[in-house]
């Protein structure tokens, strides 16, 4: 039976694994991070505070998040940039065997072509975290920008 | 960035002799311009969007927002009137409200305690007789002559307005019958908000109002629906412009087509969608009008646009922050009546606009490239011929720019540039 510990640690190590997977730009393993039905939304602390459900960006399953991926590829039309994600400490409760909830802040600089870097992004995420044949994954991740305002678009995920 | 008073230019405009399908680039980037705006638009004859009515349904809500750069409120009284004023304190100039949202029975500034009504008349005075017989306001001090500066408020199919012109004619005279009722069709049911978002776009809010109008770009610029072979079945569309051309409805249609029973039964349309998506579900919508439009955007002069994207209901607007930076803010709503799946359906086709939206987040950043590509060449100007030169309604193609010319048609003349 595994420690408290060893579990921590291998959440700690998979939100930090998707986070830098973003940062690199590896998008096409980002639908892998979550179970095939999988819930993904970023939304506004006002709009989830007030129990409303329409956020900024919301996947319903790998599909959709496959199809995110292809669109910011191939589809949509923005000026280049990258992020870098930093990550405080998680908070993780386990609710189960294999199912624990956790979270984590986060702050997100974006990096422009024309060489500024700026914070884009700050917030929490919010995730139910499955174990898996041994492997982490979400179940849901929200994420709660603490701003009700992006700057210019919002086009990768957070 | 001072916003002067001065009621004219230094250096005077001259439109172009092609009129407004030629727009001089320095309408973008000029601070003269930008404050002649907030007084001939935005204190002119235009009805200004304030907010949603079940943004304030009880009596005592307050919500604040600007109309141009100006500082307003929007309250509902005890008797469950709307009332808005400018949020600026009779006595020094403060902000009087200073939460976006509350409720209140008196709107105090926190400065020096002047409070005032729900109707912004000054109710209160902090040590008016003074301290123990000394100080405190003139005998003759008239507090009914020290209101907080009103407009003029109308609702309109859940939407609050307000106007500082006793010269703008009520809301439905404004938009004229084309837009109301559109505008009715679309929002005269009882609302409720889904959720919102805005976006910092950094360009002049003029070019987000050409934006709204440009029917022309949709296809070209926004290729989502294109790349994953969407085959949206609507093809036939065409642009309405209002009467005075400031306005107008820019609409896409399904074609004809025969429904399979089980689609028909519970009125989803998804399975018509045909695409290469890996989440269908996306589109999954429904029949909501027997009209068979499916796509409308609405833009009402200044800087509102309704926008209706298959079941995505949302009102958009967009304020000036300068010259160069304007706010756009995205209010989606259902309506009460919506059933459970109708909401999830409204829900999922939020990804379809907004910052992130699949199939327009283009224009949070297109317009910038217009600023950007426009800056030092104050004496250019841009094209907008597609379509022909007229002014005027297009029921057979949504490749013109007729509402861009409209748009600058009502700028012309509100602005009074020859």
């Amino acid at each position: 039976m595994r420690g408290d510990r060893d579990v921590r640690t291998e959440i700690e190590d998979f939100i930090t694994a998707y986070a830098h997977a973003i940062d690199d730009g590896a998008l096409d393993g980002w639908p892998d991070y979550f179970t095939p039905e999988g819930i993904y939304q970023i939304i506004t602390r006002e709009t989830f505070e007030a129990g409303l459900p329409l956020g900024i960006m919301l996947c319903e399953g790998r599909g959709m998040m496959a199809d995110r991926v292809q669109a910011l590829r191939t589809a949509n039309i923005y000026e280049a940039h990258s992020y870098c994600h930093l990550l405080g400490r998680s908070q993780i409760s386990a609710q189960a065997t294999d199912h624990y909830q956790a979270r984590t802040n986060f702050n997100v600089i974006r990096t422009m072509q024309d060489g500024g870097s700026e914070m884009f992004a700050v917030g929490k995420y919010l995730d139910v975290i499955r174990v898996q044949d041994g492997r982490p994954l979400f179940q849901e991740r929200r994420v709660i920008l603490e701003s009700r305002r992006v700057d210019i678009l919002l086009v990768y995920p957070l | 960035m001072a916003v002067s008073t001065a009621d004219e230019l230094s250096e005077p405009l001259r439109w172009p002799a092609d009129g407004v399908t030629r727009i001089p680039y320095r309408l973008y980037s000029d601070p003269e311009i930008y404050a002649l705006e907030q007084q001939r638009i935005f204190r002119g004859p235009v009805w200004n969007f304030l907010c949603l009515e079940i943004d304030i349904p009880k009596a005592g809500d307050y919500k604040t927002s600007t109309v141009g750069e100006i500082p307003v409120i929007a309250a509902r009284d005890e008797n469950g009137d709307v009332h808005a004023m400018v949020n600026r304190c009779a006595h020094k100039g403060a902000l009087v409200c200073l939460k976006e949202k509350g409720n209140a029975k008196l709107l105090t500034c926190i400065y020096h305690s002047w409070s005032f009504d729900l109707q912004g008349r000054l109710k209160g005075v902090a040590f008016r007789n003074g301290l123990q017989g000394k100080g405190g306001l003139p005998k003759d001090f008239d507090a009914s002559q020290h209101s907080l500066e009103p407009l003029r408020v109308e609702v309109f199919c859940g939407l609050v307005f307000g106007t500082f012109s006793d010269a703008t004619p009520t809301v439905e005279a404004y938009l004229g019958k084309p837009m109301a009722e559109f505008m009715t069709r679309n929002l005269s049911r009882p609302l409720k908000p889904l959720g919102m978002h805005s976006q910092i776009i950094h360009n002049n809010w003029k070019l987000y109002a050409e934006n709204v109008r440009d029917s022309y770009h949709a296809t070209l610029l926004h290729t989502f629906y294109t790349t994953f072979k969407i085959n949206r079945l609507d093809m036939d569309g065409g642009i309405v412009l209002a009467e005075d051309k400031w306005h107008h409805i820019s609409y896409a249609k399904r074609a004809t087509f025969d429904e399979a029973p089980e689609y028909k039964r519970d009125q989803i349309h998804a399975a018509n969608y045909d695409s290469k998506l890996a989440g269908p579900h996306l589109l999954d919508s429904w029949n909501e009008f027997d009209d068979g439009i499916t796509h409308s955007i609405q833009a009402i002069f200044p800087n509102l646009a309704i926008q209706f994207t298959l079941n995505s209901l949302a009102v958009r607007f967009f304020v000036p922050r300068g010259i160069d930076k304007t706010e756009l803010f995205w209010f989606y709503v259902g309506y009460e009546a919506d059933n459970d799946e109708q909401t999830r359906m409204r829900v999922m086709q939020g990804n379809l606009t907004g910052a992130s939206g699949l199939v327009s987040l283009e224009d949070g950043c297109i317009n910038e490239f217009v600023q950007r590509g426009t800056r030092g060449s104050p004496d250019g100007m841009g094209l907008a011929e597609m379509g022909g030169r007229e002014v005027e309604s297009s029921a057979a193609s949504r490749a013109t720019e007729a509402a861009i010319r409209g748009f600058w048609t009502g700028y012309r003349k509100i602005m009074d540039f020859a």
